[in-house]
């Protein structure tokens, strides 16, 4: 016997997952069509297994997650069933592996669900995640530390998969940032003096930032990883400031990218090309721009009503079911589909924040915060990239990039957000869920 | 904290529309400059590999169609009948784009403009969803057999034919020698298809252009049909008045003097000048009828208007401005019989002779028949229009009196177009070009009592003796034609290479 009836708001998330896979059912059949001229030989078997995938992630949380935000997972399956589709339409090979990847994120999904009964008990572990979310960033630079961390080496046997511990590691310095930042967000704001007329901060109280900001350029320039590094970055400087409510650190935050970007744009060629296919690609149309330029003509080519799935010729852009595949989505769903997908996103980060307002505990709130920074970030630097409003980084887009270590992150990601969620949307939710039998509040 | 959240809600806001803004100038504001930017190779290749119907003659020959390829262009465009209706069709190049028919029906034959209909099967809904199998074919109005007279006719000889229903407008046959191979341009090795391209606009007669829409020539006496109309239609007392048998007109303004083809003596009323095609009469007919009849009259035949052919860049003929004559009578003499400025395309005297034809109204010339989906139904008809009114019916038939003549009284100047049988109406034109040369014309249509078929001919840059005159050259071609034309048409089926009408 559970401890309340299930809400209503579960049957309104099964309503969504069955929208979501109308929808992506039928973005398969179209894709289809305009590539071969008939439907998919498997839609059958996909609107299945998508369906029952969608519906045992929902069933596991009618049970683990109960009062959870009905958004959340119909979302993510869209997302999710869109870039699959997307993938399919470029590369069957791909597209095989990301079905893989996608039956490991539910899987994820539910585990995480299953591990983590309280968000609040992450706190507990913040120097573990510390060290395992420092340490997975660090892997690629020190193949042999791989050997050390506890776990790891089981992702990176998954490597032939194209595994990025970055994309792991982002989570886990999000649980540590927020904790470490709730219990000295005291220290970090207050514990700052006018003196005279200026606002002083003691020393050591800064050492973390400068460390986070150094960790992000030796990212930055050990693996020429530019939109993670932004991503760390960001997100760190955003939950100080959220912590702390101090604009101070905004502007010491937007400062110090200044400096780095300065120096890397003079120490690094792969910088000063990134910057200068940005400023003008047209001058670097066959070389360093030649990936921007294809894809701004993709986008362009699909106008407000785009080419219709499958009929454009977008195929042929550099990491096309990566980190361009917007660019292949606007080609193909035009101004008004590509319009939607960002909508999604738009939901998916305010569902999250919406989440972080009405958590009462901090430390919930700030990772909630974080977590929906991370999507919105990411999204934007990918998009961005794409339609050239910042510099190109190789960064995926959440749930619809190809890639295996992107989805189980977003996965994970998705499933912290579902049990903050229930945790705010349970009043006194008890110690031991398991545990609660028969005691009404 | 809650005030942080929302502001960085609101942030993440901002960023995202910053994104929007950015995506709307990419797909709508700037879409048009990227999809036509030279460096777009995937819009120029996509243009070029898009599946085309093909174009088909009227009696059933094809005349361009699409073959698949292996290479990066998908599609080869072929051209069977070689250069026969080559400034028809056109050509369709990578390099050198398209022109003709190719140009004018590109979206009918890839497609994109198809009239749109609700799907009513499972085909059609899938043939809706789907890039495949768009292309239309589209059939002309021209005949196969029609234009290989024409051909044979010019062998060897500077020159354009243009036949039209002059009831419809439908052009017939349109040929000019010389011409060009389209497959040479339409090639997908580049480099040749640019050598080719080299050689073939550097040819006299710049078959690239064809002659017998693009380009103008003196009409001679054959623009004595419309100085014969305008006596009808603003001073018709003029018709039966005789003028002086003369061999020169003394003309206004000067002493110089309007001299007869070949000194040769002429006079008398309408009819007489006519059959005779008499100089020094038309010059004085042009005179006292005045430069605002004259011109007017030329201008409701067409003349300073692009006849509406649904084929790119045609020419406009002209007829100097009436201000241009104030000053300056003896031009006005010269225009009337066809010389001095005046300045004709083969097509333009096609629909003259049409005009006169139907009735005083020229119907809009055009080469497309119908549109066919590729299930082969037909989903357009080109239906007639009229394209102006030249004259009125009753000028129509005097003139067509006065062109019978031409071609039927012993002292005719077109006698060699008669045919047994068969009424030729018709007029002939030998302009001097002032370098010793002549430009020689034939313009007629038959039967004169219920015309099925309108013609100009012309030859330009022929020699200046009595052996090269409009009546000599051209209105043997003219003649061929209309034989070939309403032979088979009255007793179908006796050409043995003829394929029946309805392909």
């Amino acid at each position: 016997m559970t401890a309340a009836p299930l809400p209503a708001r579960r049957r309104t998330e099964l309503g969504l997952i069955i929208l979501a896979v109308i929808l992506t059912g039928g973005l398969y059949a179209l894709a289809g069509f305009g590539k071969a001229g008939n439907l998919p030989a498997n839609i059958g078997p996909f609107l299945v297994i998508l369906f029952g995938l969608m519906v045992v992630a929902h069933v596991a949380m009618r049970r683990l997650a109960p009062n959870a935000d009905p958004i959340l997972l119909p979302i993510a399956a869209l997302l999710n069933g869109i870039g699959y589709v997307f993938i399919a339409r470029l590369s069957p090979h791909e597209a095989r592996l990301q079905a893989f990847w996608t039956f490991m994120g539910v899987a994820v999904f539910i585990v995480t669900l299953l591990l983590v009964r309280r968000a609040r008990d992450l706190e507990r572990f913040r120097y573990s995640f510390a060290f395992v979310g420092i340490g997975l960033l660090l892997l690629p630079i020190l193949p042999g530390i791989g050997e050390n961390i506890n776990g790891a080496r089981l992702w990176i046997h998954l490597g032939s998969f194209n595994f990025q511990p970055g994309e792991i590691a982002k989570l886990a310095l999000a649980i540590f940032f927020a904790s470490i930042m709730v219990e000295r967000a005291d220290l970090l704001s207050k514990g700052t003096r006018r003196i005279g007329r200026f606002l002083v901060l003691e020393p050591r109280y800064l050492a973390p930032i400068v460390v986070a900001w150094a960790l992000s350029l030796v990212i930055f320039f050990a693996e020429n990883d530019l939109g993670s590094s932004f991503l760390f970055f960001a997100l760190f400087i955003g939950l100080l400031w959220v912590a702390t409510g101090r604009a101070y650190y905004l502007a010491l935050g937007a400062l110090l990218f200044v400096v780095g970007s300065y120096l890397a744009l003079h120490v690094m060629h792969h910088a000063q090309s990134r910057v200068q296919s940005w400023l003008d690609p047209w001058a670097h149309a066959s070389t360093s721009g030649y990936q921007l330029i294809q894809g701004w003509f993709a986008i362009a080519a699909g106008g407000l009503f785009g080419q219709g799935p499958g009929q454009s010729s977008a195929g042929h852009i550099p990491e096309a079911s990566t980190d361009l595949i917007f660019a292949v989505i606007a080609d193909e769903l035009g101004l008004i589909g590509c319009s939607a997908l960002l909508f999604g996103y738009l939901l998916l980060v305010g569902t999250g924040l919406r989440t972080a307002v009405r958590c009462e505990n901090p430390f919930e709130k700030l990772l909630a915060s974080g977590l929906a920074l991370i999507i919105g970030v990411q999204t934007f630097v990918i998009v961005g990239g794409v339609t050239r409003l910042i510099p190109l980084t190789g960064i995926t887009l959440p749930f619809v990039s190809y890639g295996g270590s992107s989805l189980i992150a977003n996965y994970i990601l998705l499933a912290l957000l579902v049990r903050i969620s229930h945790d705010t949307e349970t009043p006194m939710a008890p110690l031991y869920p398991a545990e609660s039998v028969g005691t009404p509040v | 904290m809650n005030r942080q959240i929302r502001l960085l809600g609101a942030g993440l806001m901002a960023l995202f529309i910053g994104l929007f803004v950015q995506l709307n100038y990419l797909q709508i504001v700037h879409a048009n400059a990227l999809n036509t930017n030279p460096l777009n190779g995937e819009a120029v290749v996509k243009e070029y590999t898009a599946q085309r119907g093909n174009i088909i003659s009227a009696d059933g020959v094809t005349l361009a169609s699409s073959t698949p390829t292996k290479d990066q262009f998908k599609y080869l465009r072929s051209y069977p009948t070689g250069s026969l209706f080559a400034q028809i069709t056109g050509y369709f190049s990578f390099t050198y784009g398209s022109d003709g028919a190719e140009r004018t029906y590109d979206k009918i034959l890839t497609g994109k403009k198809s009239p749109f209909r609700l799907p009513t099967s499972i085909q059609g809904i899938k043939s809706l969803l789907t890039n495949n199998n768009v292309s239309q074919s589209i059939t002309l109005t021209v005949l196969d057999r029609l234009q290989k007279v024409a051909q044979s006719e010019l062998t060897g000889r500077l020159g354009s034919v243009v036949a039209l229903n002059p009831k419809t407008g439908a052009i017939l046959a349109m040929y000019s020698n010389p011409t060009f191979d389209p497959n040479q341009l339409a090639s997908h090795n580049l480099t040749q298809v640019a050598a080719d391209y080299k050689a073939i606009s550097h040819q006299t007669g710049g078959p690239l252009d064809p002659p017998a829409y693009r380009q103008t020539w003196f009409p001679g006496s054959s623009f004595k049909i419309i100085t014969s109309a305008a006596v009808y239609d603003h001073n018709s007392a003029l018709a039966n008045q005789v003028q002086p048998t003369l061999s020169a007109l003394p003309l206004p303004q000067t002493t110089t003097q309007l001299h007869n083809f070949a000194g040769e003596v002429c006079g008398g009323n309408l009819l007489e000048l006519f059959t005779v095609s008499c100089d020094t009469g038309f010059g004085q007919l042009g005179l006292t009828l005045g430069a605002q009849n004259l011109y007017d009259e030329a201008n409701s035949f067409g003349f300073d208007q692009v006849p509406p052919l649904d084929l790119p860049f045609g020419a406009k003929s002209n007829f100097p401005s009436v201000a241009s004559f104030k000053d300056n009578l003896p031009t006005l003499a010269y225009s009337a019989i066809g010389q001095e400025d005046v300045q004709a395309s083969p097509l333009e005297m096609a629909l003259v002779a049409g005009g006169i034809a139907n009735g005083g109204d020229i119907m809009a010339p055009h080469i497309l028949d119908h549109v066919t989906n590729s299930q082969n139904q037909t989903v357009e008809t080109y239906s007639p229009s009229k394209w102006i009114s030249a004259t009125s019916a009753t000028t129509a038939a005097s003139v067509t009196q006065l062109m019978e003549a031409v071609v039927n009284s012993p002292n005719g100047t077109g006698t060699a177009a008669a045919i047994p049988g068969i009424t030729v109406a018709g007029k002939t034109g030998t302009a001097q070009t002032g370098t010793n040369l002549t430009d020689d014309w034939f313009v007629a249509f038959a039967p004169a009592q219920n015309p099925t078929i309108a013609l100009a001919v012309v030859l330009p840059n022929q020699g200046a003796s009595n052996d090269y005159t409009g009546g000599a050259v051209a209105a043997p071609i003219a003649k061929a034609m209309i034989e070939a034309y309403l032979g088979s048409a009255t007793s179908n089926g006796s050409t043995p290479s003829t394929v029946s009408p309805n392909g």
